[in-house]
C-alpha cells in the first residue's frame, strides 16, 4: 500500500483573496479518516448475515456505525473549524501503463469534512428515528442494510480524492437508493418508481462516465487535486477538453440533483419508506450533484465559464417551474419532494453563478431542515396512516411536537428568520453582485412560491379539523426526539455564516470552506446587503399571507379547502408539464424495437450454440439410448433370451415322456458311436 | 472256408434248423397281434438258443437256461399278462403308429453288428472240442474267480425280491390298517 | 462252425428285439422284447467263449450272471408294471407320457 501524503505547500493565498490558507494535517484523525467510508459497508454485510436475529433487526449495528463515525466526523469538524485541515490519504490500486493510476482512498479538506459531518450527523438521526418508524414492519433487516449501504456509499464518494473513487460511491448510492425506494415491491407502482430513478440517474451518468473520461484521459490524471490545480494554473491538455467535460460532468450532476429535466425521478421516489426520503432525497443523496460542481470548482470557474449561462438557465427552471409545481400535490411527500428540487435549483444556481460558498450554505442549512420536514412528514404519516393532506386537518391538537418542529423547519425553508433565510439571502447577494439581476429575481419569486407552498401544506395538515378516520396520536419518543434535535440546527445554523461574523475559535463557514488547495475566487461579502434581505424576507412574508388568505379557513372536506385554482396553470401543474408523458413516450418508442431486436439477436445469434450443443447432446442422448441401449445392447440381450427361449421350446418338445422314443433315441446314439469306433477309430 | 465246404458239415445243418427256428420266434414275438402267443414264442425262441448252447458246449448255461428263463421268467410274463388284463385274442392295437423309424433303426443296428463281426472275424472257426465244458469247471470259477461277482448276484436277487414284493404290495384300507394295529 | 454264423444270429435276434422295444404298446411286451435282446447277448458270450476257450470259462459264467440278472429284472419290472396298471387302469405304454412338456 502506497500512502500519499498530498504536498500542503503547494498553494498560498492568491491576490486578490481575502484569506490566508492556514492548514494542519489533521494528524491522526485525517489518516484514519478512512474508517468513516468503511465503517457502514461492514454494517451493510454484518447486517445481512446476522441482522434478522436482532432485537431491532440489525438497525442497533446501523446506528453503532454512524455513531462511531459521527466521533471522527466531530473531530476533524473541530479541527478544522479551530485550525484548518488539509490532508489526502491514497492506495494505488492499478496502473494503465506508466501514466494514469486508479487509486482509492480519502481527501481531508473543508468540503469534505463538512459533507463527512453531515452525513454523519443527519445520518444518524435519520437512523434513530427509523428504528421506530420502521418498528414491525417486514424486512427491516434489509431496510437497514441497504440505510447502511447507502450511507457508506455516501460517505466514500464524499470522501474521495478522485474521479474514481467518486464514480463508485455514486453508482453505489444509486444502487442504494433503488433498493430503498423499491421497498415495498409488492406494489408494482413502488417497483416502477425504483426502476425510473435507477435509469434517469444511469442516463446522466453517461455524461459523468465520458465527462470523468475524457478529463482524466486529457490530463493524465484523476485526482481532483491534479485537476482543480492544472485548472487554476490554465494547464493547456486540460482546457481543451474543458468545455465538453465539463458539459457532461454537469449532466451527470444533473441526473442526481435532479435539475430539470432529469427531476422526473424524484417525486416518484416517494415511494420509499419516510427515513429513505429524508435522509437520501433531503439531505445527501441529491446533494452529490451539487457536491460534484463543487469539487471542481476551479474547472468552471477558471476554464469553462462558457457553460454557466447554461447552468443558471436549467438551474433557474428547476427552481422556478419544479417549485410550482407543489402547490397542486396532495401528497404532503410530494410537496417536500418538489420543495428539495427546487432547493437544488437554488444551489446549482448560485453554484454555477460562482457562488461556491453560498451554493454549499444552502445545501447545509437545506439538510436540516428538509431532513426535518420529512421526519415530521413521516411523523404525521405514522399518525393517520395516509400520504395525502385531504385526509389530514387539524393535526397540531393530536401532534404538538410534530407540529411546532414542522414550523421550525417550515419558517427555515420559506426563508423567514431561521436558517433558511441566511443562505437564502446569500444566495440572492452572490447573484446580484456577479452580475445575474434577472436570475435574482426569478429567485425572489421562487421564495414567494416556497413560502406559498409551505404555508398550503402547513394549513392544511395542522389547522381546521381532522378530516380522516381513527383517532391521530403523536409519534414515539424514537421518532420526536430526533424531530427536536434537528429542529435546532434548523434553527440557528445560519448562524455559522452571517457573514462579518466569526464564532471566536470556531471561525465561521466560509473559512470552514476555504480550507482547500485551490483557491475558488468565489465572493465573501463583508457584511449584510440588508436591502436584498428584505427583498427577500419580505417575498417570504407575502407568500405566507396569500397562503393564510386562501388555505387556513376551515371548510367540510379538505378538497373545499384546497380548491383554489388558477385557471390553465393549476391544470398544467397536475400533468407535471406532460413531461414525465414525454419521457415514457420516448421511452416506449425505443423500448418495443430494442427488446424486439435483443430477443432476435438473442434467440438467432446468442443461442445458436447452446441450441446446437443441446440439441446435438440430445441426440447423440437419443442416439445412444435408442440405438445402442435399445436395440444394441438390448438387442443382443433380448436376442440371446429370444434364442434361448426358441432353443429351449424346441428342445422341450424332445421330453414327449414317451419311453419307447427315448430308447430310440439311446439306440440311435449307440448306433453311432459304435459306427464311429468302427469306422473312424 | 466257402459255403458249400461249410454246408458239408452236419452240424451246420443242425444249426441252420435251430437257427431258423431262433429267427421265426423272435421274429413273431416282435410282430404277433397276440400277447400269449408272443410270450409262447418267445418259448419257443429260448428253446431254440438253448438248443444253441449245446451245441457250442455249454451243457449248464443250457439247462439253466430252460430252467430259468421258460420256467420261470416266461411264466412271471404270463402272470404278468393275465394281471394286466391284455386283451386276449388278436388285438390290432398292440403296435404303435410309426414302425418305419424304428424297423429302420433296428435294420441298421442289425447291419452295423452283422458288418463289424464280419469284418473282425472273418471264417474264424469256433473251437470244437467235443466235449462239453463240465459243470465243475463251472462250479470252481462261480467260486473262485467269480466268487465276489457270485454273490453281489446273490444281493440282487435278494433285493429283487424284497423290491418286488414291495412295490406290488396293495396298500391296506383304513380299515384293515386299524385291525393290524390292534393286533 | 464260423464264428460269424453265430454273431450275426445273435445280432438279428439283437435287432428285432430293438424294433419290439420301440414298436410295441404293452407294456409287458416291451419287457419280453428286452428278453429277447438279452438272449441274443447270451448267444454272443456263448459263441465268444467257444472260440476263445478260456480256462475258467469266462463266457459261460458271464452268460449266467446275464440270466440271473434278467431274472431279477423281470420281477421287478413286472412288479412296476403291476403297480402303473393299478395306478393308471391301463397297461399301454402311451399313457404314461406324464413327464413331458
Amino acid at each position: 500500500m502506497v500512502s500519499g501524503l498530498y504536498n500542503l505547500a503547494l498553494v498560498t493565498a492568491q491576490e486578490g483573496e481575502h484569506f490566508e490558507l492556514h492548514a494542519g494535517d489533521g494528524g491522526f484523525w485525517a489518516d484514519t479518516a478512512g474508517i468513516m467510508l468503511v465503517l457502514p459497508v461492514l454494517a451493510f454485510l454484518l447486517i445481512l448475515v446476522v441482522g434478522k436475529r436482532m432485537k431491532h433487526k440489525g438497525g442497533e449495528i446501523a446506528v453503532a456505525a454512524l455513531a462511531i463515525n459521527l466521533v471522527w466526523a466531530s473531530v476533524l469538524f473541530y479541527l478544522n473549524a479551530t485550525g484548518g485541515v488539509l490532508d489526502q490519504t491514497t492506495f494505488e490500486i492499478g496502473r494503465i501503463g506508466s501514466g494514469l493510476v486508479f487509486e482509492l482512498g480519502w481527501v481531508v479538506d473543508g468540503l469534505s469534512i463538512l459533507m463527512f459531518w453531515l452525513v454523519n450527523f443527519v445520518g444518524l438521526l435519520v437512523f434513530i428515528y427509523a428504528l421506530g418508524y420502521m418498528k414491525g414492519d417486514k424486512r427491516v433487516d434489509w431496510f437497514f442494510a441497504a440505510f447502511s449501504l447507502f450511507a457508506g456509499a455516501m460517505l466514500i464518494l464524499v470522501g474521495a480524492p478522485n474521479l474514481i473513487q467518486l464514480i463508485i460511491g455514486w453508482e453505489g448510492v444509486g444502487l442504494a437508493s433503488y433498493f430503498l425506494i423499491g421497498f415495498y415491491w409488492e406494489d408494482l407502482a413502488n417497483v416502477k418508481a425504483g426502476n425510473k430513478a435507477f435509469m434517469v440517474n444511469k442516463l446522466a451518468d453517461v455524461g459523468l462516465v465520458l465527462g470523468a473520461i475524457l478529463v482524466g484521459v486529457a490530463l493524465g490524471s484523476w485526482d481532483f487535486g491534479d485537476i482543480n490545480l492544472a485548472a487554476f494554473e490554465g494547464n493547456a491538455e486540460l482546457a481543451a477538453v474543458a468545455g465538453v467535460g465539463g458539459l457532461l460532468l454537469f449532466i451527470g450532476a444533473m441526473g442526481k440533483s435532479a435539475q430539470f429535466p432529469f427531476h422526473i425521478w424524484l417525486p416518484d421516489a416517494m415511494a420509499g419508506p419516510t427515513p429513505v426520503s429524508a435522509l437520501m432525497h433531503a439531505a445527501t443523496m441529491v446533494t452529490a450533484g451539487i457536491y460534484l460542481m463543487a469539487r471542481l470548482f476551479p474547472l468552471y470557474e477558471y476554464m469553462a465559464s462558457d457553460l454557466r449561462t447554461t447552468m443558471i438557465v436549467i438551474g433557474t427552471i428547476t427552481l422556478l417551474g419544479v417549485g410550482l409545481l407543489a402547490i397542486v400535490a396532495d401528497d404532503i411527500k410530494k410537496v417536500l419532494a418538489y420543495s428539495t428540487v427546487s432547493q437544488l435549483g437554488y444551489m446549482m444556481t448560485a453554484m454555477a453563478a460562482g457562488g461556491y460558498t453560498a451554493g454549499l450554505f444552502h445545501l447545509f442549512t437545506h439538510a436540516a431542515f428538509k431532513a426535518l420536514l420529512f421526519l415530521c412528514a413521516g411523523s404525521v404519516i405514522h399518525a393517520v396512516h395516509s400520504n395525502n393532506m385531504s385526509e389530514m386537518g387539524g393535526l397540531r391538537k393530536y401532534t404538538p411536537v410534530t407540529f411546532w418542529t414542522w414550523i421550525v423547519g417550515a419558517l427555515a425553508l420559506s426563508g423567514i428568520g431561521l436558517s433558511g433565510f441566511w443562505s437564502k439571502d446569500e444566495i440572492l447577494g452572490t447573484l446580484s453582485h456577479e452580475g445575474y439581476e434577472a436570475v435574482m429575481w426569478i429567485s425572489v419569486a421562487g421564495a414567494f412560491v416556497t413560502a406559498f407552498y409551505m404555508a398550503r401544506a402547513t394549513f392544511l395538515t395542522f389547522f381546521g379539523t381532522y378530516k380522516g378516520h381513527g383517532e391521530p396520536h403523536e409519534s414515539p419518543r424514537i421518532m420526536t426526539v430526533p424531530l427536536i434535535i434537528l429542529a435546532v440546527p434548523s434553527a440557528l445554523v445560519g448562524i455559522v455564516n452571517i457573514p462579518g461574523l466569526s464564532l471566536g475559535r470556531l471561525r465561521n463557514y466560509t473559512e470552514w470552506l476555504s480550507v482547500r488547495l485551490v483557491p475558488m475566487g468565489d465572493h465573501h461579502p463583508e457584511a449584510i446587503d440588508w436591502g436584498l434581505a428584505m427583498i427577500g424576507l419580505a417575498a417570504a412574508l407575502l407568500g405566507v399571507l396569500v397562503g393564510y388568505a386562501i388555505y387556513f379557513k376551515d371548510a367540510e372536506t379538505q378538497l373545499e379547502r384546497d380548491s383554489f385554482e388558477i385557471p390553465l396553470l393549476f391544470p398544467l401543474l397536475r400533468k407535471k408539464y406532460y413531461i414525465d408523458d414525454l419521457a415514457l413516450g420516448i421511452v416506449a418508442l425505443f423500448t418495443g424495437p430494442i427488446a424486439r431486436f435483443v430477443n432476435w439477436t438473442n434467440t438467432y445469434v446468442i443461442d445458436i450454440i447452446p441450441n446446437a450443443i443441446g440439441g446435438s447432446v440430445k441426440a447423440l442422448g437419443g442416439f445412444v439410448y435408442g440405438v445402442l441401449d435399445q436395440k444394441g445392447v438390448d438387442g443382443v440381450f433380448n436376442g440371446l433370451s429370444a434364442a434361448t427361449d426358441g432353443a429351449g421350446s424346441v428342445v422341450r418338445k424332445w421330453q414327449t415322456g414317451r419311453v419307447q422314443q427315448y430308447a430310440a433315441a439311446v439306440v440311435a446314439g449307440a448306433l453311432i458311436l459304435v459306427a464311429l469306433f468302427v469306422f473312424v477309430i | 472256408m466257402t459255403f458249400p465246404d461249410w454246408i458239408s458239415e452236419p452240424v451246420n445243418w443242425v444249426f441252420l434248423v435251430i437257427g431258423l427256428t431262433v429267427l421265426v420266434s423272435g421274429f413273431r414275438v416282435v410282430t404277433s397281434k397276440n400277447v400269449v402267443h408272443s410270450a409262447l414264442f418267445l418259448v419257443a425262441t429260448l428253446a431254440g438258443t438253448a438248443g444253441l448252447f449245446l451245441m457250442l458246449s455249454a451243457e449248464f448255461v443250457a439247462w439253466v437256461l430252460v430252467l430259468v428263463y421258460i420256467g420261470a421268467v416266461v411264466v412271471l410274463f404270463l402272470f404278468g399278462i393275465m394281471i394286466t388284463r391284455a386283451p386276449m385274442g388278436f388285438d390290432d392295437s398292440l403296435d404303435g403308429d410309426h414302425k418305419v423309424a424304428p424297423a429302420i433303426l433296428s435294420v441298421s443296428v442289425f447291419v452295423m453288428m452283422a458288418w463289424a463281426s464280419i469284418d473282425a472275424f472273418g471264417t474264424s472257426l469256433v473251437a470244437s472240442t467235443g466235449t462239453a465244458t463240465s459243470t465243475e469247471l463251472i462250479g470252481e470259477s462261480l467260486l473262485g474267480r467269480f466268487v465276489i461277482p457270485f454273490e453281489v448276484v446273490s444281493f440282487v436277487l435278494l433285493a429283487a425280491l424284497i423290491g418286488g414284493i414291495t412295490i406290488a404290495r396293495r396298500d391296506l384300507t383304513p380299515a384293515e390298517e386299524e385291525e393290524r394295529a390292534a393286533v | 462252425m464260423l464264428l460269424n454264423q453265430f454273431l450275426v444270429l445273435a445280432a438279428a435276434l439283437f435287432a428285432m428285439g430293438v424294433y419290439g422295444l420301440l414298436v410295441r404298446r404293452n407294456m409287458v411286451l416291451i419287457l419280453l422284447s428286452v428278453e429277447l435282446m438279452l438272449n441274443a447277448v447270451n448267444i454272443n458270450l456263448i459263441a465268444f467263449e467257444s472260440y476263445l476257450v478260456t480256462p475258467e470259462a469266462v463266457g459261460q459264467i458271464f452268460a449266467i450272471f446275464v440270466i440271473t440278472v434278467a431274472a431279477a429284472e423281470v420281477g421287478i419290472g413286472l412288479a412296476i408294471v403291476l403297480m402303473i396298471f393299478r395306478n393308471r387302469k391301463s397297461a399301454n405304454v402311451d399313457d404314461l407320457s406324464l413327464m413331458r412338456w
